[in-house]
Formats: C-alpha cells, sequence, structure tokens
C-alpha cells in the first residue's frame, strides 16, 4: 500500500472529472455501506467497496489503482444496484481499472488482468472467443500450467472445448476496433 | 413470431447443448429464430472490464447487423444480453461519442427467459408438455446479468425476480424459495482465482441445499458451467445438477431426457430421468 495522505486536498482533479464525465456521482455517497454488505467478493478485498467510493470521492486515484480491489471485483453489478443514490460503481471500477493499464501500473491481482487481457487477445484475433487458446495463452503468461488441468480434461472429453477457432469474417472490422482510436479515449 | 438470434461464443463453446435447445424449444413453439449473419463476441466482462471503448464498440457491430435484419434480438446468453443492453443505452443516450446515425428506436433486446415466461408461451408450453416434471424441486439460480444493473436490462423484479420460476411451472416441477437466486458465481474470476469461486459456488449450492432442491435451473452458460464445475472442487460429493431452462422444456415437449444430453453434465444428472421414469408418460393419463 502506497504512503499517499489521504485527503481531499491532496485529490487528483482530473480524475475527478473523468467520474464526472462518466456519470460517476462519488460525492453523492453517505456511507450507509449497502454496496460493501452486498459484495459477495468483499471478504477477499483489501478495501471495502465503500472504501473504494471514499478514495474516489477524495480523488485518491494512486490509491486505487494500487489496489487487489479493482481487480477482485467480479463486476456483478450488485453494489451499483443497490445504492440508494445512484451511484454507479460498477462503472467506477471499471474506470479504475482501465486507468491502471492504460498508466502501466502494476496490478496487485496480476493473474486477473492477465486472463481479461489474453480473453481480449482471443476476441481481436478471431472476431469471437477461442477457449482452447485463451487458456493455452493464460497458462503461458501467467504461469499458472497445473491448476484446472483435470476440469478442463473432463470439459473437453464432454465436447465443451473446441480445438479450432471460429474466425467471422468481418475480422478487419474487429481489428479496427481495437485499434486504440475513437472518441471514447478522450473522455 | 420472428426474432434475430444472437447465440453468443459460450453457446458456440462451452454451452453447444444450451444452443441445441434453445434452437428446438423456440422451433416447437413456433418461434422463427434467424442467426445474425457474421456475428462477433460481445466482449462479455473482460472489455468493459479494461477497455471502455472496445467494451461498446464490439456490441454495438453486433447491434448494427441486427438493425440490418429488422427482427427484435434474442440472446439467450446473460452476459451478452447484459452487454448488447448497455451498449444500446449508451447509443440512445450519450450517441455523441459513437457516430452512427439510424440506429432503429424500436428495436428489442430480449432475455431468453423473459420470452419464455411470457404468458402467451408459458400456456403454449403447458399445452405441449409430453411429460410433467412433478415432484421435483429446484432452486431457480439467475446470478447476475440477465438482471444487473437495472437501468441497463430493464428488469423490473431484479432482487426477485420469476422468469425461471414461471418456466419451471409450466413443465410441472417446483421451484423452491431460497436466499441466493440473485448472487454471483464470480464467473469472471474463476480461471485466475478459483479460491474464490470455489467458495462462492460453495455457498450458492449450499443454500439451494438447505432449500430442499434437487437441482439448479438457470439461463446463464457462465453461471452452468462455473457452478458445476466448481462443485467437483469441494468436499461434498453431493453434487447438484445445473440445467438450462430451455433444456428442461426441450425434456418436457420430447416426452424424454437423452443419454446425450445428460452426459454433457460435469456433475451426475441422473435426477430429471428418475423423475421422469415415476412421471406418467402421457399428459392424457394427468388430466
Amino acid at each position: 500500500m502506497s504512503n499517499t495522505t489521504i485527503s481531499p486536498q491532496q485529490g487528483n482533479k482530473k480524475f475527478l472529472q473523468k467520474l464526472e464525465d462518466m456519470g460517476v456521482d462519488v460525492q453523492a455517497c453517505y456511507q450507509c455501506g449497502r454496496c460493501s454488505a452486498g459484495c459477495p467478493i468483499t471478504e477477499f478485498f483489501d478495501l471495502t467497496t465503500m472504501e473504494v467510493v471514499r478514495l474516489a470521492a477524495y480523488g485518491m486515484e494512486e490509491r486505487l489503482l494500487e489496489s487487489k480491489a479493482i481487480w477482485l471485483c467480479a463486476a456483478c453489478e450488485t453494489c451499483a444496484t443497490r445504492c440508494p443514490n445512484d451511484i454507479d460503481i460498477a462503472v467506477l471500477m471499471d474506470v479504475l481499472r482501465e486507468l491502471a493499464l492504460r498508466k502501466g501500473v502494476t496490478p496487485a491481482e496480476p493473474r486477473i488482468p492477465t486472463f481479461h487481457q489474453c480473453f481480449l487477445s482471443s476476441i481481436e484475433h478471431w472476431g469471437r472467443a477461442f477457449e482452447v487458446g485463451l487458456i493455452a495463452g493464460y497458462k503461458m503468461r501467467s504461469g499458472d500450467f497445473t491448476g484446472d488441468m483435470k476440469l478442463g480434461m473432463k470439459m473437453f472429453s464432454k465436447g465443451k472445448l473446441s480445438l479450432r477457432p471460429h474466425p467471422i469474417k468481418g475480422k478487419a472490422e474487429i481489428k479496427k476496433i481495437f485499434s486504440g482510436k475513437g472518441k471514447e479515449y478522450e473522455r | 413470431m420472428k426474432l434475430s438470434y444472437y447465440p453468443g461464443c459460450s453457446l458456440h463453446g462451452t454451452a453447444l447443448d444450451y444452443d441445441r435447445s434453445v434452437q428446438e424449444v423456440c422451433g416447437a413453439l413456433g418461434i422463427e429464430l434467424v442467426e445474425i449473419p457474421d456475428w462477433n463476441c460481445c466482449g462479455a466482462s473482460s472489455a468493459h472490464m479494461t477497455n471502455h471503448e472496445i467494451g461498446m464498440r464490439l456490441p454495438l457491430r453486433n447491434l448494427l447487423l441486427a438493425a440490418e435484419l429488422g427482427h427484435d434480438v434474442l440472446v439467450p446468453c446473460a452476459a451478452c444480453f447484459q452487454r448488447l443492453k448497455a451498449a444500446e443505452r449508451s447509443l440512445k443516450e450519450e450517441p455523441e461519442y459513437w457516430d452512427i446515425e439510424g440506429y432503429p428506436e424500436d428495436l428489442n433486446i430480449v432475455h431468453v427467459s423473459s420470452l419464455l415466461a411470457e404468458d402467451s408461451v408459458v400456456n403454449k408450453i403447458r399445452e405441449q408438455v409430453q411429460v410433467r416434471f412433478d415432484g421435483l424441486k429446484l432452486a431457480c439460480y439467475y446470478g447476475c446479468l440477465s438482471l444487473r444493473h437495472p437501468k441497463i436490462t430493464g428488469v423490473i423484479n431484479y432482487e426477485q425476480p420469476r422468469t425461471l420460476e414461471a418456466i419451471v411451472e409450466s413443465v410441472g416441477a417446483q421451484p423452491v424459495s431460497w436466499s441466493h437466486k440473485t448472487e454471483c458465481c464470480s464467473g469472471s474470476l474463476t480461471m485466475a482465482r478459483p479460491d474464490i469461486a470455489r467458495r462462492l459456488v460453495g455457498d450458492i449450492v449450499d443454500a439451494a441445499k438447505r432449500a430442499g432442491a434437487d437441482g439448479m435451473v438457470t439461463d446463464c452458460p457462465m453461471c452452468q458451467a462455473n457452478v458445476e464445475g466448481r462443485q467437483l472442487d469441494l468436499a461434498s460429493a453431493d453434487y447438484l445438477p445445473v440445467f438450462f431452462g430451455t433444456e428442461l422444456i426441450s425434456a418436457a415437449l420430447n416426452g424424454h431426457y437423452p443419454a446425450k444430453q445428460k452426459k454433457v453434465h460435469l456433475v451426475d444428472a441422473s435426477v430429471l430421468d428418475e423423475v421422469l421414469n415415476r412421471a406418467p408418460q402421457s399428459r392424457e393419463e394427468t388430466l
């Protein structure tokens, strides 16, 4: 954990502006704790969901990007659904993960972003997810060679894993989507 | 009724049988499906969790292909449904980011269970069933993404949904009242953090057992694979099979549960057979 002072005076104004542009009103939080109470992963988090929202309201970007919580969040959207102040905490988590990757912050849970990147490479390449390729890529990049071998073999034996990808015709359109252009990046 | 069909990657991979049962059930109920040509992956959780632009552009391409066909779009996968709906919402509420002209206002994206739980469809299923699953107790498990966030999905009863219950009742089985209907199984983390998935799946399955369920029913292919698959890691070998709603309807309409389909499950799924074997073989006998 970083030694950043937690104070609204030290807050990152650009970060707060980004949240405002994305329609996430973190200032509306009155710390009722419904987000943390409903979070299915909370026992594995280093920051509770409510603490994530509070730190965001203070503009404590650095502290958040270094947290495990942003990666362990499963995007189930229970927190945002139950927030009485309509704070879109699910979008907040998306923004935090995207910023962490763009800024090259070392992820506190490296295997999770590695999985996401392998999944996205598969789509970028074929236009559709190719599960066997994705699993192989993840194993190589994460170093987790032995995990879930039995489950994988069982799924394969039941015809759930195809050895061939299903490429689409419009691969060029998909490449364009992945090209890193688009107004969204300026938001 | 004619609908465009967006199967999504899971239904062409780990959940091939879900694709088959959706098509079969729709065919039997007179719902014509036209698969969207050259559809691409919706990006699932990984895209929107790490890159907003990509997370929106991937489903948008599918919406534009669907707009060319013009029919409402049927989506069986909960994650695909949520991503297509999220893209639709953004397209309508903040069109300035996407530069897309002429997207139809009235094109509906429909999740398979809301379609099958419509009164007229339920009545049709009831009329056509060859056999009823009397005495079979099932825990209806929705998971997350067909429900949340309600401002994306448009679902009204997002805490106590009833669509799977209506489907279960239409084939004569009994839905149980239980606590974990809409809890997350952590499907998006299952590969990178299997320990978390084991914990969540364990809690969900225990809750279903406490309610007296013989099995579970879902409409999400990630939940189906994760809840069955992660049970294999648990200490208790008293596994609960997870059926697709359409799998149940298909068996009820055909009057039998094929051995080939039973074998697709990662845990023992013979409970369906057992109920069928003791059920009256034709609907007339029950009248």
